[in-house]
């Protein structure tokens, strides 16, 4: 028997692990999946929790219900990946495990540690993170209460999951605060690395119009250095210092601990790996997905959708001794919650920048790319019952993987 | 594209500003480039980040260093670098450096 072992139960290894064992011979592979404990959260819901619009059970559910009985599953915490042995230890029973084919897919996580002051006197008092459930769910019981202020949404650096979030978080508090009458009272600001709103020009121009058209302001190409929790503000590297009432921060993204531990990842614990075929850059055997690469793609469920593809063909590929052809784009789809039940859409890859259009469909759609629709904000709800219910079950999600220009305009 | 003329060389870059082939890169051109991001001298510790930043593109297939590299590789803090590069360090260095813009998510 070959052993194909998948590290991390989230979005990618779960669904690749279920493709994976769906294609392998059951005579000849065993498909093994590894995961701290049962929970699967589906964390594009999280920026809804601070707003009361979801619970707990829209974005956490027991992971056991997803998983076939063919796939061994195994809750443990993973102590090392040993690469040039081809074997991994668990810390449960010491259980060594063996592997012919290795899929990482153990995500990223936030490390407020990484700013000075950021976890300090003010964490989870008037500072917040909405990229945890446990932030998410406290930075809730706040906004309950609030009664209006300055807030400040900082990004510290990128890459991040989900580059987009933190502009609808600001266009979700716009629309929120605006029905409950405080909207007057609320200053919105967005501090950024980035020097606009977005990397790329077309999509930059298009969310800086609508941060401007919202009264909310931008703070671009900064860089934090610290927090001061005591005087409540946050300081750049170049001096710049913005006050806040309340921080409501995305912290420095790093890939897990372990990777580090095994001595597999760059600076921040994300594995080298190939843009395209998705295999490391340096284990013949191994691929990696998801938020632990190191590709420029966004860190998104989306993408992971559009990865899986690539990842399936060519480890199959490899494992039967044939030549590699499927090669990831650099695929992205992200809804963009504006409020006030709308959502704006981009569509994008390695090589072409968002533009405006239609999509998937040209010219019927029925979403509408770089522009505000209603539809567009069904697409964004809708997308928590495909997730649950299509793409953890295994059901094709009737989205072609390949980026496509049909329907854009230049 | 557009070339960009140092000292009577003409060198290729593209829309942006950045070296189209970074072998055409000089320490002339260094200077220039730095002139245009704001810096009107280049001081022993820039050119000690410039140094490093090719260097770590060489092995990363081109790849310029993201500025986490840099504050690892060069032993410099995050604080220096951003009074040596003011703004956007990364950005600033591949340009001077004459690499590919750093590559972002989105």
């Amino acid at each position: 028997m070959k052993t194909l072992l998948v590290l991390g139960a989230g979005t990618a290894g779960t669904m690749i692990a279920k493709k994976m064992a769906s294609k392998l011979d059951k005579n000849q592979w065993k498909v093994i999946l590894v995961d701290k404990d049962t929970k699967h959260y589906y964390q594009p819901g999280f920026l809804f929790v601070p707003f009361g619009k979801y619970e707990e059970k829209h974005v956490i559910k027991n992971n056991r219900q997803y998983i076939p009985a063919g796939i061994e599953y195994v809750i443990s915490n993973i102590e090392l990946i040993e690469p040039d042995a081809n074997q991994v230890r668990l810390t449960l029973d010491n259980r060594v495990i063996k592997y012919d084919y290795l899929i990482v897919a153990t995500g990223c996580d936030i490390h407020p540690e990484e700013t000075e002051g950021l976890k300090g006197e003010g964490w989870r008092k008037n500072i917040f993170d909405f990229y945890t459930y446990d932030g998410a769910a406290a930075l809730r019981k706040f906004l309950d209460r609030w009664e209006g202020g300055r807030m400040v949404v900082n990004v510290v650096e990128n890459p991040i999951k989900c580059p987009v979030a933190p502009l609808e978080f600001l266009f979700l508090a716009d629309w929120v605060f605006t029905q409950r009458g405080i909207r007057n009272k609320v200053e919105l600001v967005y501090a950024t690395p980035l020097p606009g709103a977005f990397t790329k020009p077309k999509a930059s121009a298009a969310l800086g119009a609508l941060l401007a058209r919202k009264n909310i302001q931008i703070e671009a190409d900064y860089n934090i250095g610290e927090v001061d929790p005591v005087n409540n503000v946050i300081k750049s590297y170049d001096e710049r210092e913005v006050p806040y009432d309340l921080l409501v921060s995305i912290p420095t993204n790093k890939g897990s601990d372990l990777i580090k531990r095994s001595g597999m990842g760059d600076a921040l614990n994300f594995i080298p790996t190939d843009k395209h075929t998705l295999q490391s850059t340096k284990w013949q055997n191994v691929w990696v997905t998801g938020d632990a690469t190191n590709i420029p793609a966004s860190k998104a469920g989306a993408t992971i959708h559009f990865q899986m593809e690539t990842v399936v063909e060519n480890m199959l590929a490899h494992i039967h001794g044939k030549e590699m052809h499927s090669k990831f784009d650099g695929h992205a789809t992200c809804y963009i919650e504006t409020g006030f039940n709308k959502a704006t859409l981009i569509d994008f890859s390695y090589d072409q920048e968002p533009l405006p259009g239609m999509y998937p469909m040209p010219l019927v759609g029925p979403f509408t790319l770089l522009g505000e629709s209603t539809i567009n904000h069904i697409g964004k709800l809708a997308f928590r019952y495909l997730y649950w219910d299509l793409m953890m079950r295994g059901i094709e999600v009737p989205l072609p993987s390949q980026f496509s220009m049909a329907g854009k305009k230049k | 594209m557009a070339t960009k003329k140092v000292k009577g060389v003409a060198y290729e870059v593209n829309d942006e500003g950045f070296l189209v082939d970074p072998t055409t890169w000089t320490k002339e051109y260094a200077v220039e480039a730095a002139k245009e991001e704001g810096l009107e001298e280049l001081t022993e510790t820039h050119w000690k980040v410039i140094d490093f930043a090719r260097q770590s593109a060489a092995t990363a297939g081109g790849a310029s260093p993201t500025l986490r590299t840099i504050t690892d590789g060069a032993a410099i803090t995050t604080k220096d670098l951003f009074a040596l590069f003011p703004k956007g360090p990364a950005k600033k260095v591949a340009k001077i450096a004459g690499l590919k813009k750093p590559e972002g998510c989105v």
